[in-house]
Formats: structure tokens, sequence, C-alpha cells
């Protein structure tokens, strides 16, 4: 079977980040998962049995000071590494601000070229397929890589398949110095604590809140629906210009798409460029006092009300209905 | 200070955008063409530190159409000094690797201290063009900035990622792709729309650069498919019961 490289993210503290699992489960349908990680020197063997268990067959790590300091050029030149020694049919990377750059470069670099931003993948007659869902999913496409390495963005969260638990062959090499001016990393600032609620990114229900929430103090009523739904929280652009959340909570167009079970817009007048992240949820419900809102062209069931009335009533009747499901 | 800004025309994401179904490629006649809005956002970054450095020149260049002169006059209306308009019925249809080639080998053409883009264009989304063009140059790339410090000699801003966010910085010469969070753009006024016609606009096709010959690879669009539109459901206006009657639509779909 062919080799299909993986970059793995890590964070500042050298953990694993959450993109792992899914870029080595897509990479397992495709032929043997190689994970490919840039680290501070003497931490990589810590990970390979970690990424042996998410499915990785080898575990290629380059060891170096640059790690961590230097944005990019560590992963760029220990893939390019990996892609020398594994020859690899296909090389997998997270599409987040962080690793995209590393595809782009690797494509000048190693005479490849980048399918961007795939959701899924697979292999047909020994060519490697990127399926694409674009502007909003309102088209599915496919596309490949002719004369020369195949480098693929995954969009986070897309890929739900998993690879089976392995034991990892570990490679550890010196990481190559830089060899172009380097983009240095001064601060690294960690988000705040953890909310305890779903990732918005592969998400199963997402409460999303807009400009009609009115201020940041008022939008603790989408948090508290999302709570009572076990829900992740989103927003629309206008409420994250407002300032009622931060931006990794848009979802739109410029934003996180989601394709959830449920999706609760509660004051979002539903403009195409929201609905472009949201529109392939399998149920959509919408509350928006405005009867003509395009929210509700695409809202599986839509109240024409006030969120402020309908919510509190809604998250009642849901912890009730919890209630008598219990006994 | 010479600053060039990556600017690409995209359908307008106010209408349906449309892919034709036999190629695969963008419909372009199916929907208004207009400016990317990040790319007004990546010029007025530029045009904020001209406000305040008036020696500062700032080049506008795009591949695309015709058509793309639109665009670019929007663009030294709204204060760059000049264009330069990359058109060829042979780069019809570019990837990425394609476009960031010929980007690179007109930037190089005319010397330059900073190269700014959009973070991803609204159409293509690869997000990848800036760090193949700072890789084609030899350069540091900043990407998806939410502000830029501009000063002699370096870059710097902070950059989002997933679980919090980086403080970066480069020397010059950089590529820095921004956000839709940076700097909102202004509008043109009747002086710059007026001037911008005065404006030099270059235009030259692909053998005026300096590209080779050799066979290079492509991302290619195998088919496209399109999703069913989607139908309105039930819509209830409420009279103090729609939120039981919504519990109960949730707990029969097993949500909750
Ligand atoms: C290039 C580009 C990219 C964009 N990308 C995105 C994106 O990724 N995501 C995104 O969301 N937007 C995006 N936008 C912006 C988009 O066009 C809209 O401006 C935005 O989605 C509007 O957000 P909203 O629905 O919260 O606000 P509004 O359009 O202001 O809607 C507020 C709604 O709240 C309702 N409302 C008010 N009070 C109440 C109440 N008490 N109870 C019930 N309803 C109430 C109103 O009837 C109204 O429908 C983009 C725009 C551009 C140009
Ligand atoms: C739906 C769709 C899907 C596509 N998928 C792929 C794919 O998977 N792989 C692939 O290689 N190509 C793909 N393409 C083609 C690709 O969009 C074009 O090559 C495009 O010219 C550059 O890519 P981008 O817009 O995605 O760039 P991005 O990297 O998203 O653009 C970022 C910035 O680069 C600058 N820039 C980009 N293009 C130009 C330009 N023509 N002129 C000036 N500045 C520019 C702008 O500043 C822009 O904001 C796709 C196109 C469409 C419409």
């Amino acid at each position: 079977m062919a080799n299909i490289l993986v970059l793995i993210e890590t964070s500042s503290t050298g953990g694993i980040k959450a993109s792992a699992p899914g870029l080595i489960g897509a990479a397992a349908q495709l032929g043997t998962p190689v994970a490919v990680v840039a680290a501070a020197p003497g931490t990589g063997a810590a990970v390979a049995g970690e990424l042996g268990r998410l499915g990785a067959a080898h575990v290629y790590v380059a060891e170096g000071e640059d790690a961590g300091r230097i944005l990019a050029q560590p992963q760029l030149v220990a893939l390019t590494a990996a892609v020398s020694a594994y020859a690899p049919a296909a090389v997998l990377i997270s599409n987040s601000t962080e690793s995209r750059e590393v595809a782009g470069r690797l494509a000048i670099r190693t005479g490849g070229a980048v399918a961007a931003d795939a959701v899924n993948v697979r292999s047909e007659d020994g060519r490697i397929v990127a399926v694409h869902s674009v502007f909003g999913g309102d088209y599915t496409t496919e596309s490949w890589v002719r004369d020369g390495l195949t480098i693929i963005t995954i969009r986070p969260g897309s890929i739900q398949e998993r690879a089976a638990a392995a034991t990892a062959e570990l490679t550890v090499a010196p990481l190559a110095a830089a060899d172009f001016p380097a983009a240095i990393i001064e601060q690294v600032h960690e988000a705040g604590a953890d909310t305890g609620r779903p990732a918005l990114r592969g998400a199963t229900k997402v409460v999303s809140g807009g400009r009609g929430l009115g201020s940041k103090d008022n939008f603790v009523l989408v948090e508290q629906l999302a709570d009572a739904l076990g829900a992740a929280v989103g927003a629309s652009r206008a409420a994250v210009d407002a300032g009622y959340v931060p931006q990794s909570y848009q979802v739109g167009q410029t934003g996180v798409a989601v394709s959830p079970q449920l999706y609760v817009a509660l004051g979002i007048s539903g403009a195409i460029q929201h609905r472009a992240g949201m529109q392939t949820s399998k149920t959509i419900v919408a509350i928006n006092k405005d009867e003509d809102s395009p929210i509700f062209e695409v809202a599986d069931f839509g109240i024409v009300g006030d969120v402020f009335t309908v919510v509190p009533q809604l998250i009642e009747a849901i912890n009730a209905h919890q209630l008598t499901a219990a006994h | 200070m010479k600053i060039v800004v990556l600017v690409k025309q995209v359908p307008d994401t106010y209408e349906d955008r449309k892919i034709d179904l036999s190629s695969g490629l963008l419909d372009r006649d199916a929907s208004d063409i207009v400016p990317d809005e990040i790319n007004e956002r990546a010029l007025e970054s530029a045009l904020r530190y001209k406000d305040g450095q008036k020696a500062t020149e700032i080049v506008v260049l795009t591949m695309g159409p015709d058509s793309a002169t639109k665009t670019l006059r929007k663009m030294l209306s709204m204060g760059a000094d000049s264009a330069i308009h990359i058109v060829d019925d042979a780069l019809a249809a570019s990837d990425m690797v394609q476009t960031a080639r010929v980007l690179a080998a007109a930037i190089q053409r005319g010397g330059f201290d900073l190269v700014l883009a959009g973070n991803e264009s609204t159409d293509g989304r690869g997000g990848v063009v800036p760090a193949m063009v700072a890789e084609i140059l030899g350069l540091p790339l900043l990407p998806s900035l939410d502000a830029l410090e501009l000063e002699a000699g370096s870059v710097s801003g902070t950059c989002s990622i997933d679980g919090g966010s980086l403080s970066v910085r480069a020397p010059l010469p950089a590529v820095v792709s921004v956000t839709e969070r940076s700097a909102e753009a202004r509008f043109p006024n009747f002086k710059g729309i007026m001037m911008a016609k005065r404006k030099p606009v270059e235009t030259m096709d692909r053998a005026s650069l300096d590209l080779g010959t050799a066979a290079v690879a492509a991302s290619v669009v195998g088919s496209a498919t399109k999703r069913p539109a989607r139908a309105a459901g039930t819509k209830i206006i409420d009279d103090g019961t729609a939120a039981q009657e919504l519990a109960g639509f949730l707990a029969s779909n097993r949500l909750i």
C-alpha cells in the first residue's frame, strides 16, 4: 500500500491537536498513514504512542529548536524530508491558519499541487480523489492532482472515519535549518478556559445567535439554550462584529461551515453568507421576529416571534421533556 | 515603502453563485463580479499606512479576465497609485500553483517591500496562494493577521489559531495576508474617482512574464454536482404556544 503523509499539528506545549484523528482516519482510506511531526528536542518520542493508537503505522519526528519558535518552516522542512524518505502518494494537511501555509509552500517546493478544503477523500483506479463542498454546500466537486505530488488540505472536523490502532514505527531525525527569512512567533496566547461545551466544528447540534440578541449580556440566552440541548454555540458575523462572541464562533461563508443534525438560528436574518455555513444541516430551526426573514426559506421549523419570549419557554419545555423522559 | 496588494475579482456573495456542471468551473456569467471584500480590506491596510507615510507607493496586481479592469479602477479610486493587470486567455481556469507563479513573476519585475493579500478568496477559498507566492519569492509569510503593524524593516501582528492566537513578526520584505477582521475599507470619494482615471494600468500577458515552459503539476476538477435546493418547512407565528410546539417537533425527531 502507498504511503500517505499526514502533518500532525501540535500545541505550544507539544500536545497533539484535535485535527490528528481525522487526518489519520482519512489517510487510512488511501494507504498506510505516516504521521509527520516537528517537535522540540527530546519531545518527539512522547507523541509516537498516541499517534500509533490513532492509526499511524510510521511516525517521523524532526526535532529542533525552531519548532514552536518559527512559523511554518519547521513543519515544511520536516514534511519535505519525509516526502523524500517515504515517497508518498499524497500528503494530507489540516486546512487551518497554521498548516495551510505549509501546504502551499510544500506544493511549490516539491512540484505538487493543492486540492483545497476537501471534506472527503477516496482512492479510485489508483488515483487519489478529493471531494469538496463549495459555495456553501450548493455544489459537490471532485478534483485530483495531475503531474505531481498530491497535497490535500482537509476541512477541520469534516472526516468522521477513524483508523484502527497500530504500533507505530518511530523515526527521529534532526530538523534541518531554516532556509528563508523566518516569521518568528513572539508570543503564544492560549484561549480562555474551556467552556465545557462541544466544539463548533463537527458538533451534532449547534445553537447560533445573531444581531437580534442585541447585546453581549443577552447572548447568554443562546448559551442557555445550547446547554439545554447539549449543543455547541455559534454566531453570525454581525454578532461577532458587535463583540458578543469571539470570531471563532462565526458560522458562514467566511467562518466555520457546520453540518449538524440540528441547527438553531436565534435572531439571525439568514443572509446568504450565513446560510453558506449551515444550510446542509439536517434539521434547521429558526426563531426571528421578522416574518420575511430569509432564514425561514431554509428552516424546517420556523417561529415568527421574539427570542426573549420564546427561548426561555423553550428551555423550560426541553427541561420538562427531559425530566419525563428520565422517568 | 512599496506595497503590492494582490486583488481578485469574485462573484458577488450576495447572490447565488453557480458552477458550470459540464466543466466544473465557475460560471462567471451567472452573477455580478465584484472586487473581493477581503482584498479591499488588504488595500485599506496599505492605505492607512500611506495616510501617515505619504512617500508610500501602492500597486494593485490582479490576474483575471478583461472585466477585472473594473476592480482595478475601484482600487485606484480608493487610493492605490497604479495597477498591473495580467490578462491572457491561456491563463483562464488556472489552479493555485499557476496563479501563484504568475503573480510572483509579476511581483518580481517591479521590486517591493511588502506584498499584501487576503487570507482566502470568497470563491476559490483555497487560502494558499499567499503562501505559494511567499515560497516562490523566498520570503516569510505572516498569515491571517487581524491587524498589521508596519515599521521600517519589519511587520508584525496577531493571527488566530485553533486554541488561541500567536503574535508574529517578520523582517521586510515579506508577504502578509489579512482576515475579514482587518481594516474596514473606505469608500472612494469623488476626487479619488476622478484621479483614478489618470492613474496608470499596465496590462501584460503570460509571454511577458518569465515563467519557463516546463510542465508543472496542476489541480484539476473532475466533476461537479448540484445539491437539491432546500424546501422551507413549517412556519408558525408565536401566540404563546410556539415554544411548546417546537419542543414537540424536536422530541418527535429525537433531537431532545
Ligand atoms: C464577503 C462577506 C462574507 C460574509 N461572511 C459571513 C459569515 O461567514 N457569516 C455570517 O453570519 N455573515 C457573513 N456575512 C455578513 C452577512 O451578509 C450578514 O450581514 C450577517 O449574516 C447578518 O447577521 P445577523 O443575521 O445576525 O444580523 P441582521 O441581518 O441584522 O439580522 C438580525 C435579525 O434579528 C432579528 N431580530 C431582532 N430582534 C429580535 C428579537 N428580539 N427576536 C427575534 N428576532 C429578532 C431581526 O428580525 C433580523 O432578522 C458576510 C458578508 C460578506 C460581504
Ligand atoms: C469553487 C472553486 C474551487 C477551487 N478549488 C481549487 C483547488 O482545490 N485547487 C486549486 O489549485 N485551485 C482551485 N480553484 C482555482 C483557484 O481558485 C484559482 O486558481 C484562483 O485563481 C486562486 O485561488 P484562490 O482564489 O482559492 O486563492 P486564495 O489563496 O484563497 O486567495 C488568497 C489571496 O490571494 C490573492 N489572489 C488569489 N488569486 C488571485 C488573482 N487571480 N489575482 C490576484 N490576487 C489573487 C488575493 O489577495 C486573495 O485574497 C478553485 C476555484 C473555484 C472557483
